[in-house]
């Protein structure tokens, strides 16, 4: 069941450094919204306050809201671990479990919190998992074999199946192409686009033509200078984002008229 | 390690940019620079002083191994009657190795589960700071000498045991293991093998330690952002990156539970085989070498030796079965 996403006034902290100064920005259900800008702008720290991931590293904190249909992910008596398993994450290396066959890790997910499945309900969710990630033609024959045997992009549809498995509401992509080969490239932006029938889709990217191709908006990250803390500039349709924008910087990053 | 991973973000990022300048072609002039090669002396040094040092270690292994050989061949082949007074050889050492094994299995079954708990708490639970101080005193519990554990075992270990010993033999009496009478000094077999215990544990949690810090953050996230909690993010990413380091750290610990001598000798009153634990009796291989050499002359050194050799091919064959059970599973070891 897709979900909406309603951000209102986020500050992320690294410490007492300032990374991502005041986003607020409402992603509607079953789109595909893309996140761009330069390099050190808090694309992916932002991204990772959603679901909480980045509470994971050391130091890392919010201030303000983030509302899954209505519900604060930080609200008091919110288990991070619960946040997770409703809005799932695509990383930008391919990561599957080494030591897990290509069905493990499929069912890696639906697995945790002592869920138990019948044989063939684990069967079930690994043929749609994969189908749904456009991977189950060319994996069917060797389910149990390892999933780091895979190439890159088919690991990383691989991820993109364990992400979907556990039914989430929101998938949360960082850069999933860029350690991709154009073809493999294809087949995840393809994917992205089935996606948003089902679910709402968050994808940082480098990529402008991808931003272009795959998404319904795009929201546009700035930062003034080292040390200053990224912001949100402009967040709009993709066709506006890139044809008229209204903001200067956005006009510039998208022309490559950056820096 | 997160730091490496937007580093690695920026290497892609910087790639892709210079991906699109054209390469100048290679002048002539730099090519001959390259095929100069002014390392290549240092490199013939090194490999030099490599393939030497490979070959000092083979001799001396080789050398160790024909010495132990042809001194325990006299045991093997004079008349049976000469050797142990008059018990033989094969009767004399087959309960020093079965209370071999029995010592360091013990202290295995103990040390292992009690080492990786240690380790996980201080690579993914403990805060910051208190996982560094216990860092520094597992590494110094790892560097006290034998003999210092040896005294403590006796002194107080053996006479700290005997109650529980006594409860554990009226409780339990009924498993030949904890048959009674108890001793009433506590110098039993299980005294010694926790003692081992004891003394394995800081080798294997340091070992074990460097290893779960150096699980992939990739994997650790993946687990995460699936919903995992820290235990089931550790079941699932840290344990099976791990296993085949933690299977190598508990060979170290059993090499050394094996092989150690002191702490056995001096906290082990040694009989005859016995199946009890609670009871005095059973002795180890190091232990009944180190308390008989000094007198042994003849072929009772020769028997001895013949000991140290049936310990060096224990050693070995507990080594190679760890081997194999490490390559049963290479395929889904993430090596590849
Ligand atoms: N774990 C961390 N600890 C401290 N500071 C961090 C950490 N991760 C990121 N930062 C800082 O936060 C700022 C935003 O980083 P972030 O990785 O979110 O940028 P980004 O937009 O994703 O960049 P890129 O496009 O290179 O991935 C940067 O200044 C970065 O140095
Ligand atoms: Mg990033």
């Amino acid at each position: 069941m897709s979900k909406r996403i309603d951000v209102k006034d986020l500050n992320v902290y690294y410490g007492n450094f300032l990374a991502v100064e005041g986003v607020s920005i409402n992603i509607a259900a079953r789109s595909v919204t893309a996140f761009i800008g330069p390099s050190g702008c808090g694309k992916s720290t932002f991204l990772r306050t959603l679901n909480r991931m980045h509470e994971v590293l050391p130091g890392a904190r919010v201030e303000g809201q983030v509302l899954l249909d209505g519900d604060d992910l930080y609200g008091s008596g919110v288990d991070p671990v619960a946040v997770r398993s409703h809005v799932g994450m695509v990383f930008q290396r391919p990561n599957p479990f080494p030591t897990m066959s290509i069905r493990d890790n499929v069912l890696a997910g639906v697995k945790l919190n002592g869920g138990r499945l019948s044989k063939s309900d684990a069967q079930e969710v690994v043929e749609s998992s994969l189908k749904g990630a456009n991977l189950w033609n060319e994996v069917k024959d060797r389910l149990d074999k390892p999933g780091s045997g895979l190439s890159g992009g088919q690991q990383q549809r691989l991820c993109i199946a364990r992400a979907i498995a556990v039914k989430p509401d929101v998938i949360l992509m960082d850069e999933p192409c860029s350690a991709l080969d154009p073809i493999s490239t294809l087949a995840v932006e393809d994917l992205i686009n089935e996606l948003k029938e089902r679910y709402t889709v968050v994808i940082v990217t480098h990529n402008m033509q991808q931003a272009a191709r795959v998404s319904d908006k795009t929201a546009f990250f700035n930062i003034a200078g080292t040390g200053k803390p990224g912001k949100l500039i402009e967040y709009a349709d993709t066709t506006t984002i890139f044809n008229n924008p209204k903001e200067k910087a956005t006009e510039d990053y998208v022309s490559g008229r950056f820096g | 390690m997160t730091r490496t991973v937007h580093e690695t973000a920026r290497a892609t990022k910087g790639r892709d940019l210079t991906a699109t300048e054209t390469k100048t072609p290679e002048s002539p002039g730099r090519l001959r620079a390259l095929s100069s090669r002014q390392g290549a002396a240092g490199d013939k040094v090194f490999s030099g002083a490599a393939l030497a040092a490979g070959a000092i270690i083979l001799v001396v292994l080789v050398a160790v191994a024909v010495f132990l050989v042809v001194q325990a061949m006299p045991a093997l082949l004079a008349p049976q009657s000469q050797i142990a007074n008059g018990e033989g050889f094969w009767p004399y050492i087959f309960p020093l190795v079965v209370g071999t094994i029995i010592a360091a299995a013990i202290a295995l079954l103990i040390a292992t589960p009690i080492s990786i708990g240690v380790a996980l708490f201080i690579s993914h639970y403990a805060p910051r700071r208190l996982s560094q101080i216990l860092g520094y005193i597992i590494d110094l519990l790892a560097a006290i000498p034998s003999v210092i554990f040896g005294a403590w075992g006796i002194s107080f270990l053996a006479p700290a045991l005997v109650p529980g010993y006594t409860w554990l033999s009226s409780a339990l009496g009924w498993i030949p293991i904890f048959a009674g009478p108890p001793s009433a000094t506590g110098k039993t077999l299980l005294t010694a093998s926790i003692v081992l215990a004891v003394m394995v544990i800081p080798i294997i949690t340091s070992v074990c330690r460097e290893i779960f810090l150096q699980t992939p953050k990739l994997h650790e996230e993946a687990a995460l952002a699936l919903g995992a909690t820290r235990w089931e993010m550790i079941r699932m990413a840290v344990l099976p990156f791990a296993r085949p380091g933690i299977i190598s750290a508990v060979m170290l610990g059993l090499g050394r539970a094996l092989g150690e001598t002191m702490a056995v000798a001096l906290v082990l009153s040694s009989g005859p085989l016995i199946a009890s634990l609670l009871q005095s009796g059973n002795q180890t291989i190091a232990a009944e070498i180190a308390l008989n050499f000094p007198e042994a002359s003849g072929l009772s050194l020769n028997t001895l030796i013949a000991a140290g050799l049936v310990l060096f091919i224990v050693t070995l064959a507990v080594n190679l079965l760890a081997r194999w059970v490490i390559s049963r599973h290479k395929e889904f070891s993430g090596a590849n």
